[in-house]
């Protein structure tokens, strides 16, 4: 079987980081621009960065309308920081014409752990992993709501900060800052694809 | 210390805009910024002008972060510890310690490891990007020669950051302590980057960008994102050109996207040729 191809939304943001991850792990990457370049992707990593920028560019790179397709059909994706807030069913502190897909049933508050000076790292425990996990949280959005279809796999001073719905894994830190690769390798082993 | 290189790295692949007001931070922000460097002269208005240039009043600072939910920069001039703390205090996201304003120390640059917020310092070189990295910089950008709308300088730093790079990573072993000598660089930052042949952290364009394909030739030559001062608001019609230059800093190698964007933004800031300028800003710098 060949080696499966995770896509990287690279419109803006930590991208470079989440693919040298997921190379990690034996997985081959692509950087996403185009609705084109989804084509024979089977999972995909939103990552950190502005999640305005990005949402500006969803839409006139017009992957927003295939991913939208792609998501209903329960197409595996992993969003972290602005990626789950661009996932997220509610987003509060969002610009008025901010999209999300909605695609997992939480409400997040955008910078809702500060601003920069106000950024942090911690190591947290994770369902599913044996030694606990160091989480760096820049700007960071906070959740705020959960619903009751969602898996909480990790929380910080009892806020989830990794939580799961169906096909759609969101962290509100970045796993991709750390040379530990443990979270994308569940995120890959979930949806079988190492 | 991830913490303070991780913001840099939400940042590639962005376009950071100069804006001195919060009407020109809302633009930036519509227009897709990732983040606005707040400033109360863009640098093509400093160069007319003259006379010293200083750390921005606190309250336009503040009338920025007030109006706009993307990371706020600022600038501190070279050296001037107290403008960085200043900036630190008002909450700002990252601090440039810039040589468009005018230096406050002609020998020492700031600590800035004594600083919880990231910094940012530009560059023409590689011994420059290593001495300011051993210093704490979080983030690179190449000096360019802001104000002046021209990209040339801008390559020229570019190519000399990459290049070198690229030769210490064919160098051996001995030849490295050679390279330390001549950069003026700490030998085991030198070392580094013969193994893992990158700069220790991001390496961004600044200083002459003044269209969209400025934007993609530096993202092409290996720049990771692009500040644009004086090229957005000093051009006839700013929202367009900025949303162009967003678009083509994510689709620096999309020729037909590039060909789209760049169509009718009107004219660009005049601009300057580098024989036409009296003071290098990029010589200030140690």
């Amino acid at each position: 079987m060949s080696v499966p191809v995770v896509g990287v939304l690279a419109l803006q943001g930590a991208f470079v980081a989440h693919e040298r991850a997921l190379r990690s792990l034996g997985v081959s990457t692509r950087q996403i621009r185009t609705p084109a370049d989804l084509a024979n992707v089977r999972g995909l990593v939103m990552p950190g960065g502005e999640s305005t920028t990005m949402s500006k560019l969803l839409d006139s790179s017009g992957i927003f309308d295939e991913m939208d397709r792609l998501l209903a059909d329960g197409f595996p994706v992993f969003g972290t920081c602005a990626g789950m807030i661009l996932l997220a069913r509610e987003v509060l502190d969002g610009r008025a014409d901010q999209r999300s897909f909605g695609v997992i049933d939480i409400g997040v508050r955008r910078n809702g752990y500060g601003r920069q000076v106000d950024s942090f790292e911690t190591d947290i425990p994770v369902q599913g992993l044996s030694a606990p996990f160091h989480a760096v949280f820049i700007r960071a959005p906070k959740v705020e709501r959960v619903g009751d279809g969602v898996q909480v796999l990790a929380q910080y001073e009892g806020v989830p900060v990794l939580a799961r719905q169906g096909n759609v894994t969101v962290a509100s830190f970045h796993p991709e800052l750390t040379a530990d690769a443990r979270l994308h390798e569940q995120f890959l082993r979930h949806h079988d694809l190492i | 210390m991830q913490v303070k290189r991780g913001l840099a790295e939400m940042l590639k692949g962005g376009v950071i805009m100069d804006v001195v007001t919060p009407e020109q931070a809302k633009i930036a922000e519509d227009a897709g910024a990732c983040a606005v460097m707040a400033l109360e002269r863009v640098p093509a208005d400093i160069r007319r002008d003259g006379g010293v240039s200083r750390m921005s009043d606190p309250e336009m600072i503040e009338g920025i972060k007030a109006v706009t939910t993307i990371p706020v920069m600022a600038k501190a001039r070279i050296g001037h510890f107290v403008e960085a703390q200043i900036l630190q205090a008002l909450g700002v996201d990252y601090v440039d310690e810039s040589e468009v304003l005018t230096p406050a120390d002609e020998t020492h640059h700031i600590d800035k490891y004594a600083f919880t917020v990231p910094f940012v310092c530009g560059a023409t070189n590689l011994g420059e990007a290593l001495r300011r990295i051993s210093e704490g910089a979080c983030l690179i950008r190449s000096k360019g020669e802001a104000g002046t709308g021209n990209i040339v300088e801008a390559v020229r730093h570019l190519r000399s950051i990459l290049g070198d790079i690229r030769k210490i990573t064919q160098a051996d072993s001995a030849e490295l302590f050679q390279w330390a000598k001549v950069l003026q660089a700490p030998l085991p930052l030198v070392q580094e980057i013969a193994e893992t042949g990158a700069l220790q952290v991001p390496l961004f364009c600044a200083g002459g960008i003044a269209t969209p394909a400025d934007a993609a030739l530096a993202m092409q030559l290996g720049a990771e994102a692009v500040f644009v001062g004086s090229g957005i608001f000093k051009s006839d019609d700013p929202a367009p050109r900025a949303k162009a230059i967003v678009e083509a800093t994510t689709h620096f190698r999309d020729a037909d996207i590039l060909a789209k964007v760049s169509r009718g933004l009107g004219a660009p800031m005049t601009g300057i040729g580098m024989d036409a300028i009296n003071t290098k800003f990029a010589e200030r710098g140690w």
